[in-house]
């Protein structure tokens, strides 16, 4: 195991050691010990390695991630995983703004709440969310799944492309575009999968959630649907 | 009926036959005019503007025989690894998608045999130009498309988007005839939809934000690149402030004749400022700052010829970037096309409706047979010509204001042709010491 003391040896000495780690090194498991809130703490991992922070975290952490579980033993500020390729992320606490934005790959696991815009523009990463999210959800998200336990805020899936939304309490309102869609076998193996990996099978079962997807009509311009907006 | 003379027709100068032509199109089809391209309206430019050359006061150099250098420094506040050009004319952005691949490669080309640099657009990174570019920025943009850390780090420098002269305040668009499989997989999109990208970066918002954006991509990329922020000609002693302070390495700065793959028409002709007079509000809060030349700032929107490079630097400018031009330069609008261009309704150079993906001249298309007709190879070679006519012209003019540098052309070195761009310019009006708004007088 190997301990770093963030206040102590500085943000730029621990990404540099973890952006040197490369294909099958033996510093698999990794500790980070006061973090207080400091940005991009793990950005830019591109290696099969286990790092957990004991704290929380400002913004941006495990941006980019590839390969690597980050775990959080606190909260995470705002837009933790972004563009996240590949790996996992799991947050004890909860989750800023902008949480998983853009990702695409990898699971992103939050056992506390999202904020708004959980999710947003997300390009195929798979995000559990054991608690509630916020406002303007998922989006424009092209692509993935997004899986809620609690309530989702106002505005979900606003502009939506592809991405496969479920939330299992209540919806304020869906966005532009946003419907509700049938929960088919193959979604509900899709669920259990993701409640599984996402370490919520214990709290809730796939029946018990509600599917929504993109009504597609705003794909392609049409001035009738401009008051969609 | 009296037999008298008549007067001919009158036209409106409200209601010309283009805005009678455009009130008909609106009513007939209920959706507003999207194209490519940048503002067509007439506005104050570096036509304005005139340098006054050497003679007693001041020295010329030998116009064949003294140095005069050209290159420039990019990022050289932060990055580890700054850029070094041959030249200060870059080529902006312009997105796979927007453009067919060998048009990507043939800028590639063109600008590595000139000793700059070319950037790549939002649709993310390809092959073709990253292989043909010795120096490749790479643009961070609200939507992004095929982002990653791989690309980041393969990339010359990074370029956050912010604005857009042609659009300040809007996002990107691809229209679904552009949409194809390759584009379409690289954006992660379906196929043949209209593409429209926010306007907004969707993890940070404001100044602040930005600042720690700007941090995370450095250390990403363990602080090697530079990185530039864009903003479009909008409120450019402010946005120029706000991005040094959030720790920009260089500032891009474009103005409303800047040009864009596709955009609505009202947008591009009604939004943002000419360049003009951006600059000197730009240069000005970097001295305010104390960061001229320690941030670096290129300029772009309607940047034509060497005159051009060279009022753009004597403003204060560090570089320039062209789009428009080099287009041109690789063969878009070529009157060659003329008898297709009529078949679409318009005429070469005029051409602009570039969304729709059937450029005759096969640069702006994702059409197989269209985008067969154009050879990067050759291209690129025009592209080199070009950009190295551009850079004797404005050496020559340096030479001729006693400069042996293009970064050493001053405000001084100049004189307006109009009030308008004086004032804006805030360089004297001919025969006069008068700028308006600064030394007395109005």
């Amino acid at each position: 195991m190997e301990i770093y003391d963030l206040a102590a040896d500085g943000l730029r000495g621990l990404n540099a050691s973890l952006h040197a780690l490369k294909g099958t090194t033996n510093q698999t498991a990794w500790q980070v010990k006061n973090p207080k809130g400091a940005h991009a703490i793990a950005a830019g991992i591109d290696a099969p390695i286990d790092v957990t922070v004991l704290g929380s975290t400002g913004y941006y952490c495990a941006g980019m991630n590839k390969q690597a579980t980050v775990r959080i033993k606190g909260s995470a500020g705002p837009g933790v995983a972004e563009n996240m390729m590949s790996g996992t992320v799991i947050i004890d606490g909860d989750a800023s703004q902008y949480a998983g934005a853009t990702g695409r790959g990898g699971l992103l696991v939050i056992k506390g709440n999202a904020s708004s815009r959980c999710g947003i523009s997300m390009k195929g990463i798979e995000i559990v969310v054991h608690g509630n999210i916020g406002h303007m959800s998922a989006f424009m998200a092209q692509s993935g799944s997004l899986v809620v336990l609690g309530d989702a805020g106002e505005a979900l899936g606003d502009s939506l492309y592809e991405a496969r939304l479920f939330v299992r309490g209540s919806v304020k309102s869906l966005g532009a575009d946003c419907i509700e869609k049938e929960m088919r076998p193959e979604h509900i193996a899709l669920l259990a999968d993701l409640l599984k990996r996402g370490e919520a099978d214990h709290l809730a079962r796939p029946e018990e959630f509600r599917r929504y997807g993109s009504a597609r009509k705003l794909y392609t311009f049409n001035i009738d649907n401009a008051a969609a907006y | 009926m009296t037999d008298f003379p008549r007067p001919p027709p009158r036209y409106s100068a409200t209601f010309t036959p283009a805005v009678n032509a455009e009130i008909r199109r609106a009513a007939a089809t209920g959706i507003y005019d999207i194209r490519g391209g940048g503002t067509k309206r007439h506005l104050p430019h570096f036509d304005d503007l005139l340098f006054l050359g050497a003679s007693i006061s001041r020295y010329p150099l030998e116009g064949y025989r003294e140095k005069c250098a050209t290159d420039v420094w990019l990022g050289t506040r932060f990055a580890k690894k700054p850029i070094h050009l041959e030249i200060p004319i870059t080529i902006a952005g312009m997105s796979f998608g927007a453009l067919s691949g060998p048009a990507k490669e043939a800028l590639g080309r063109g600008a590595s045999a000139a000793g700059t640099s070319t950037t790549t657009g939002d649709g993310g990174m390809t092959e073709e130009e990253r292989g043909h570019s010795k120096t490749l920025v790479y643009q961070y943009l609200p939507s992004r498309y095929g982002m990653n850390p791989d690309d980041l780090r393969r990339a010359d420098a990074i370029e956050i988007v912010v604005g857009q002269g042609a659009k300040p305040g809007g996002g990107g668009m691809l229209l679904g005839q552009k949409i194809s499989d390759r584009v379409a997989n690289m954006r992660n999109l379906p196929k043949g939809i209209d593409q429209r990208s926010a306007c907004r970066h969707p993890d940070w918002t404001g100044p602040d934000d930005l600042e720690i954006k700007i941090m995370e991509l450095r250390e990403i990329t363990d602080w090697e690149k530079p990185i530039y922020v864009k903003i479009g000609g909008a409120r450019p002693y402010y946005d120029t402030a706000l991005a040094v302070k959030a720790g920009a390495d260089v500032v891009v700065l474009d103005g409303m004749q800047g040009g864009t793959a596709a955009t609505q028409d009202v947008f591009i002709e009604h939004v943002g400022m000419p360049i003009l007079a951006c600059i000197p509000q730009a240069v000005k809060a970097l001295q305010d700052l104390g960061m001229h030349r320690k941030v670096q700032l290129i300029v772009s929107g309607g940047i034509r010829s060497g005159a051009d490079v060279a009022k753009a630097m004597a403003l204060g400018a560090d570089a320039v970037a062209i789009g428009t031009a080099a287009l041109i330069a690789l063969g878009d609008n070529d009157p060659k096309w003329e008898e297709e261009y009529q078949k679409l309704g318009t005429t070469a150079d005029a051409y602009d409706d570039w969304h729709e993906g059937r450029d005759p001249a096969g640069i702006t298309t994702q059409d197989p047979e269209l985008s067969a007709r154009f050879d990067p190879v050759l291209g690129g070679r025009r592209l080199k010509n070009y950009l190295k006519v551009m850079t004797l012209e404005a050496q020559t003019i340096a030479r001729a204001c006693g400069k042996n540098h293009l970064h050493n052309l001053e405000p001084e070195d100049l004189c307006s042709l109009t009030i308008e761009a004086a004032a804006m310019a805030g360089v004297p009006l001919a025969g006069t010491n008068w700028i308006p708004g600064r030394n007395g007088g109005f």
